[in-house]
């Protein structure tokens, strides 16, 4: 595995050509480590026009596709209007967020998505590490990996197939129905009850989820030292505070990088799986935010206000990672970044 | 010798009760992941007074019938998806791997002129992923609209396996590149016939991710295109998830032949097996590879 930190300042610039001649713009020292002889920047360019042409078709992707979409942003202050264009539509100033904010449905998107986040944070969160802890104490090389590739599986699972999964085995015509009813038994009704959709949607989150979360995990507690399971064993700790006071402690950064990663992120739930399953219990309980922008912007054709809803979003999401990576340098943890 | 077993010696050997609850414990996990496979697989082969008697589901079918497959086949909907998907996938997978070999290794390369700001614009993008609205009108503006490079060119290059790709052409040794130099080499020679080699590995795991990714996509297809040129995931979310019969989307053959439940499930095995055939041989270099980009990023 190749370690190396991806930070932009650090790459030094050490001209690697050695085909092409002497560099005239005198001795000049460039780059922290290895000072040679800086060339001019038209010799650097027509040294590097291959790589550079390597670069374009790259650049044009994200210039076109990202920084386009970022751009395209400004119709969250517009009024747009399809035939017209995104060019020629009048400007209207803030006018879609008012609207935005006095639309009951875009709160009841935005509290379904609050609730479920914190449902995910306290039930699926925790799961993936749950499960990493078990494989862990599995000494048999080949089981561990038999469960092992068994749980990775579902990751690979579009939400489609895992939708369609779960209707074949908790729907009212499905397997646990079935059988419940062949036994006498009365019937749970799962799929499309208002009541049951969130426990439902945070099942199938771990269920396709949690074994792909354990990787990292595992990884973590293969560095945990094994000298001092060792040493707090000797001293006749069990198995319960080994774990308490050897392995929890360990892991801690890997376990609060994952929480602020998952706080940043607290306004996205998953669209694919909430845009699949909202028709099933109508969009009060089933509407999200992102489920939101795509029926009031694609649907409605609310375009302007749809996309203020997304913007406000992007930007809420980057204001609570940077929250959440400064409270967890107040905790004295390493955090996403410094 | 069935299995390693690599006990550490301060672990004591663990009581009878201790093990029961672990292979219990497991027993579920991994149930939990197999059972609703194997139903629908089980489903899908069953014969279709089996499965209406039995009231949608089957277990462990009496007698194995594929005529739900057959009759698939049979209609062009589920054909024509699943050729559009594997046209998407394939095509999709090879311009991805292009496009995200050339920036990374590009930018792997030490002072590259313009790699800097480059590097910053990418790494931007991490901040403020590209929105549904926005996004929906760039494809819209280019005329992309029901056209199949709607499918591909918005997800071209995938931010973190760029950065995973570039981490592992950074790790090969400059001097390598440096000798081939010296022997006359030009920087494509350098790339095809000394990284590239080195980096197989890489290319095979970024590829893969590229590849599951196309095949499971089904939101831009139904953002982008019309109903005809659906990929599976597409139609199966048409008529498994949504309810519709298979006459709506036009397959009436399908529908009389067949309980609609054995065929549903018979798609849904069709849309999995793709990836549940390749996934055994590629497991290990996927979890290798979502180690390497969590480190790094």
């Amino acid at each position: 595995m190749t370690v190396t930190a991806a930070t932009p300042g650090e790459s030094p610039a050490s001209p690697a050509a050695a085909s092409d001649g002497a560099p005239p713009g005198g001795p000049q020292a460039k780059g922290r480590r290895k000072p040679k002889p800086k060339r001019s920047r038209a010799q650097r360019l027509r040294r590097d026009l291959f790589l550079i042409g390597l670069m374009l078709p790259g650049v044009i992707y994200f210039v076109v596709f990202h920084y386009g979409a970022l751009f395209g942003n400004m119709i969250a202050f517009k009024d747009y209007v399809t035939f017209i264009g995104v060019w020629d539509s009048a400007w209207v100033g803030v006018d879609n967020f008012t609207v935005l904010l006095a639309d009951p449905d875009f709160w009841n998107a935005a509290g379904n998505t609050v609730t479920i986040a914190v449902l995910q944070l306290a039930f699926f969160f925790p799961a993936p590490l749950a499960l990493a802890l078990l494989l862990n104490s599995l000494v048999g090389d080949k089981i561990r990996r038999f469960v092992q590739s068994v749980v990775y599986l579902p990751h690979f699972i579009s939400w489609v197939i895992v939708v369609a999964l779960f209707n074949q085995v908790l729907g009212d015509v499905g397997v646990l129905n079935g059988i419940l009813d062949d036994n006498g038994l009365s019937t749970i009704d799962i799929i499309g009850n208002a009541d049951a959709y969130k426990p439902l949607v945070i099942a199938q989150v771990i269920w396709k989820e949690a074994g792909w979360g354990t990787i990292i995990f595992l990884a973590a507690l293969a560095n945990v030292d094994e000298q001092l399971y060792e040493a707090s064993a000797i001293d006749g700790a069990g198995w319960w505070r080994r774990l308490w006071h050897v392995t929890l402690p360990a892991i801690r950064p890997v376990i609060v990088l994952l929480l602020i990663l998952r706080l940043g992120d607290i306004l996205t739930v998953g669209f694919e799986q909430f845009f699949l399953q909202r028709d099933t219990v109508g969009p009060e309980v089933g509407e999200v935010l992102d489920t939101f922008i795509y029926w009031s912007g694609i649907q409605d054709g609310h375009f302007g206000v749809a996309a203020a809803a997304g913007l406000m979003k992007g930007v809420l999401g980057v204001a609570l990672i940077y929250a959440a990576n400064k409270i967890s340098h107040r905790l004295g943890e390493q955090g996403v970044y410094r | 010798m069935a299995s390693k077993i690599n006990r550490p010696l301060w672990m004591g050997r663990p009581r009878w009760y201790t093990r029961l609850a672990k292979a219990i414990a497991l027993t579920i996990v991994v149930g939990l992941v197999v059972f609703p496979f194997w139903t629908i697989v089980a489903t899908s082969v069953a014969s279709p007074n089996e499965v209406i008697e039995n009231g949608g589901w089957v277990v462990w079918p009496t007698t194995l019938d594929f005529s739900a497959y057959t009759s698939i086949f049979k209609g062009d909907v589920i054909t024509r998806a699943l050729l559009i998907s594997a046209g998407v996938t394939i095509l999709g997978t090879a311009t991805s791997l292009v496009a995200t070999i050339a920036l990374a290794y590009a930018l792997a390369r030490p002072g590259v002129f313009g790699g800097k700001p480059v590097l910053l614009l990418v790494l931007f993008t991490f901040l403020f992923p590209p929105a549904m609205i926005p996004s929906f009108l760039v494809v819209k503006e280019l005329g992309l609209l029901n056209s199949f490079p709607a499918l591909v060119l918005p997800v071209l290059i995938n931010v973190f396996n760029l950065v995973i790709m570039r981490g592992f052409f950074q790790g090969v040794p400059t001097e390598l590149i440096e000798a081939a130099r010296l022997d006359g080499a030009g920087e494509f020679r350098i790339l095809t016939r000394v990284v590239l080699p080195l980096s197989k590995s890489i290319v095979a795991v970024v590829g893969l991710f590229y590849a599951v990714s196309y095949w499971n996509a089904f939101f831009n297809a139904v953002l982008y295109m019309d109903a005809y040129n659906y990929p599976v995931q597409a139609v199966l979310r048409q008529y498994v998830t949504q309810g519709a019969s298979l006459t709506d989307i036009g397959n009436a053959e399908a529908s009389i032949l067949n309980s609609p439940q054995s065929v549903k499930m018979a798609v849904v095995v069709i849309a999995t097996l793709p990836i549940i055939l390749v996934y055994p041989f590629v497991q290990r270099f996927f979890v290798k590879g979502v180690l390497t980009g969590a480190i790094k990023s």
